[in-house]
């Protein structure tokens, strides 16, 4: 990919970045108050990422940061230059779901499924972070991500069977 | 043949719409973006009761990108009376009109729309638009509402007025046992995580479509047709995914209204979604204040109850819910009475949130069940079953089925109820209490007339559609799995479409009627594919099927197969060349039919649960954890065990939510919500829930619906709050009415 010009026009108050967006290498005109959530939302089209409140407390913007799971809507587009954003559309590889996404369908993860995006990317940077083993670790550090369906007990069985660790109470 | 095993009826299918919704490919309403799409911001009304006195929008046009500024004093012509703004659900009163005068409402009541080519540009200008105001007295505090209830003159229509039998009165004054108690549920906020929003595609053509958040495309979009006076053919509204509803999209809410009026203002596509502190400025949970007053014999047995409750609404509509009547109904006492009313506030009007009224009413006649059980000196269960009560004990009529003691039954051997010590303050575990509570919900088993399609294609393939919404109760995987169930196709071969307002006829999803209804409809309409199939199976070569009747075939795997002998079989494809169709349409409405009308008069229809609760209590700190729940339900025929199991967590998690944390609390002086967001407005977390039992008690019920499904959505919260408060006392010997049971009352 051209990385040389614009993904989209730049107007007035924009400050070009350079975003790896699931893979893909983007040069992206922001205006510095645009957060990286409506970026992704707005300009991008990826609207798997979702909003629930804007302010941080509910986790459904939740995007994967160079690995670590953020809340998108309090990350400004011009504060993360350069930085590998991956969000649930890049969580699959083709049509082969990742072992978190598969779990979440067998185990009724969701019902509304607007939470889901943030569950998994969550669930993606818990497992990455190492420190959740047991069923009560999991429950407590996917606290940050509201399901008001109430499918948080599906939710920890299938966070569990992906860590391996399925019998742990 | 060969013949898979059949994933019809009963089977724990995945949801069909699964990998839509984990890839990010599931798109809602906010989530279209048409050319040229202008984006607008709300801009929210900061008191309670007055007028505008003047909107100075100057510095706000100023600001780069905006558009044009929406008010009263420039919007557009809507529909001149009143009624041509009344939705389906609406109660009675006059429906709130947005930007339609100067006339302040509510707190947070719109009173302008900055209309932007960017997000932040309409966001930022929103905050420039100075409102001034005249503000005048108001009210917002519910106690002092109480005072001034009143039964209103004109009744929303599923209104059931509670009916007397004996003399609750007398039988009181008689009664050697007597409790009575006052009971106290705060207003909760629906909070579904999708912030309702509409994307409004404006068409060359003059046509309109309509993304919305709502529960009822329908609905939608014959309110939208009326109140702007434009024909319902130029309107479609789609909403095939919603981020949860639980009733907060039942009516169409403001930000739809704002947006269709901004299209036809500019004639061009716009976007209005609302914040999270928007969200709570429209529909909520009512506040609840219930009394009820117990009369029983030494042994236990009810002979008197008082059910008496109000509950808030508008100063512009009486919404009003069945709180009193469950009570009433489910206890066997020769006396009993209910008095019921609404008392008015300067908020917006009150409305259906999961289970409206039962939960409310359920719920805390079933923490006065416990008070009169422990009166008794009674183990509270044991309370129940000998008030059990076979039939309808309000309207003296017999219920479709009632297995609730078997829920009882096997609920309390799930639990292990039988260990449980009688006195409170008996069971701990270091320094946490332990207590044991229970309770009875229940709901209404609803049917509703829907109307489905089907479209069987050459190929075999099969689509079913209804204009319904799936709101994550699982409708399309219940569709999916009716279709399959009736003509034998695999799941991977049908196709069901929803959040249509041009698909076959249905009403708004809610009240727990969809799979029953739906269901039945799809059913219908594969049934008259089937008798259209047989029929062109007659046209093959040599009628290897011969004369078969619909009733002397099979329908597997594509094939149309012999009953008797299973060698004679012709294919769906077959049939439909023989015929020479390229494909069978059918259309179908299920009513319930007449026998179904006299029924519903003759009989009762509910679904029962029994809900045990296990809560730990740290004994210094006052910190409440529900450690475990077991919710036995009795809800006829289960059509998928996975996702009604879902429905009943869902269900809990918000019964422990209202009995714990869920509470929008008012500033009287300001006459406004003060923790509107979710931080402040707790809603269960993860970290929340612990271990959640469900089980599905055998219920067979042929006569409640077609499928004999009564439907789940509302009954895992019913009773809920109750068996959690239960438990709360068993614990810690205290009895605290008032819901949410925060640690400041637990503290006193």
């Amino acid at each position: 990919m051209d990385t040389a010009t614009l993904d989209t026009p730049a107007d007035t108050y924009a400050i070009t970045i350079g975003l790896t967006i699931n893979g893909q290498q983007r040069r992206l005109p922001v205006e510095p108050w645009t957060t990286l959530l409506d970026l992704l939302r707005e300009q991008e089209g990826l609207t798997g990422t979702k909003k629930g409140c804007d302010h941080g407390q509910c986790g459904a913007c939740t995007v994967l940061i160079d690995g670590k799971r953020v809340n998108s809507c309090l990350t400004l587009a011009v504060s993360r230059d350069g930085a590998d954003v991956r969000t649930v559309e890049g969580l699959a590889e083709g049509d082969r779901l990742h072992p978190l996404q598969q779990a979440f369908i067998d185990h009724d993860a969701f019902q509304c499924g607007y939470c889901t995006p943030g569950q998994l990317c969550s669930a993606v940077g818990l497992l990455a972070e190492g420190k959740a083993k047991s069923r009560d670790e999991v429950r407590e550090m996917m606290s940050g991500n509201i399901c008001r369906c109430g499918a948080y007990t599906n939710i920890t069985d299938a966070v569990l069977e992906v860590l391996g660790e399925g019998s742990v109470k | 043949m060969a013949t898979t095993a059949r994933i019809g009826i009963g089977s724990p299918l995945s949801r069909v719409d699964g990998i839509a919704k984990v890839t990010g490919q599931a798109r809602y309403a906010a989530e279209h973006k048409p050319k040229d799409m202008l984006y607008g911001f709300i801009v929210s009304g900061a008191i309670a009761k007055g007028r505008i006195t003047g909107i100075d929008d100057r510095k706000a046009r100023g600001v780069p990108g905006v558009v044009e500024i929406v008010t009263h004093e420039n919007r557009p012509r809507t529909a001149w009376l009143d009624r041509s703004h009344q939705d389906q659900l609406g109660p009675p009163g006059s429906t709130f009109r947005p930007l339609y005068d100067d006339k302040i409402l509510f707190s947070g009541q719109p009173v302008a729309l900055v209309l932007a080519d960017t997000f932040e540009a309409a966001r930022h200008a929103a905050t420039l638009v100075n409102v001034a105001y005249e503000a005048e007295a108001h009210n917002t505090d519910f106690d002092k509402a109480v005072a001034e209830r009143y039964m209103p003159s004109k009744k929303r229509d599923n209104y059931i007025a509670p009916k007397k039998r004996g003399d609750p009165e007398k039988a009181l004054a008689k009664a050697p046992l007597k409790v009575e108690s006052q009971f106290h549920l705060a207003v909760e906020h629906h909070n579904p995580m999708e912030m309702h929003a509409t994307t409004i595609e404006w068409m060359d053509d003059g046509s309109i479509t309509v993304h919305d958040k709502t529960q009822g495309s329908q609905n939608t979009q014959a309110y939208l047709s009326s109140a702007f006076g434009i024909s319902a053919s130029k309107i479609r509204v789609l909403n095939p995914y919603i981020g949860g509803g639980f009733g907060s999209g039942l009516r169409p809410q403001y930000h739809v209204y704002l947006a269709m009026l901004a299209a036809t203002m500019m004639e061009r596509s716009v976007r209005v979604v609302m914040t999270r502190q928007q969200m709570f400025t429209h529909v909520h949970r009512p506040a609840a204040e219930q009394r009820v007053t117990l009369g029983a014999e030494m042994d236990g047995r009810l002979t008197a109850i008082v059910n008496e409750a109000t509950t808030s609404t508008s100063r512009y509509e009486d919404n009003m819910e069945n709180v009193v009547t469950w009570g009433l109904m489910n206890y066997a006492c020769p006396n009993a009475s209910g008095d019921y009313a609404v008392a008015a506030m300067d908020t917006a009007t009150s409305g259906d949130m999961r289970a409206p009224g039962a939960a409310t009413g359920m719920t805390l006649f079933e923490m006065a069940i416990d008070e009169m059980a422990e009166a008794a000196r009674l183990d509270p269960l044991a309370f129940r079953l000998l008030n059990y009560s076979e039939d309808d004990a309000m309207n003296g009529t017999p219920f479709t089925s009632k297995a609730l003691r078997e829920a009882f039954a096997e609920g309390a051997e799930a639990f292990g109820w039988a260990e449980r010590k009688a006195e409170p303050r008996q069971m701990r575990e270091g320094r946490e209490l332990v207590g044991w509570g229970v309770a009875t919900g229940m709901w209404d088993a609803l049917f509703s007339k829907t109307s489905a399609g089907a479209k069987l294609s050459a190929n075999g393939d099969l689509e079913v559609s209804s204009a319904g919404s799936d709101i994550g109760t699982g409708t399309y995987t219940v569709m999916t799995q009716i279709a399959t169930d009736t003509l034998g196709l695999s799941p991977e071969r049908i196709t069901a479409r929803l959040g249509d307002s041009d698909l076959p006829t249905s009403p708004v999803e809610g009240g727990s009627w969809g799979a029953a209804s739906t269901g039945a409809a799809v059913q219908m309409a594969c049934q008259s594919i089937a008798a259209k199939l047989l029929k062109a199976a007659g046209k093959v070569d040599g009628k290897p099927l011969g004369s078969a009747g619909i009733d002397d075939v099979e329908f597997v795997d594509g094939h149309i197969v012999s009953k008797t002998n299973p060698a004679a079989s012709v294919s769906f494809t077959d049939a439909m060349r023989a015929a020479g169709l390229n494909s069978i349409e059918a259309e179908e409405t299920a009513t319930g039919g007449i026998s179904g009308m006299i029924s519903q008069m003759r009989k009762s229809r509910n679904t029962h649960s029994a809900i045990f609760a296990e809560v730990k209590v740290d004994e210094e700190l006052g910190v409440v954890r529900v450690t475990r729940i077991v919710c036995a339900v009795a809800a006829g025929r289960i059509i998928n065990p996975k996702t009604a199991r879902s429905q009943i967590l869902g269900g809990v998690v918000m019964g422990i939510g209202m009995a714990l944390h869920e509470e929008t609390m008012m500033d009287t002086k300001l006459g406004r919500f003060m923790n509107h967001n979710l931080a402040e407005y707790h809603v269960p977390a993860n970290a929340d829930i612990d271990a959640i039992d469900v089980i599905f008690v055998d219920e067979p019920d042929p006569e409640v619906t077609p499928l004999g499904v009564k439907g789940l959505g509302e009954i895992g919260i019913v009773g809920t709050a109750g068996a959690v408060a239960n438990a709360i006392w068993h614990a810690t010997g205290k009895r605290v009415r008032s819901l949410p049971i925060t640690i400041d009352k637990l503290q006193d």
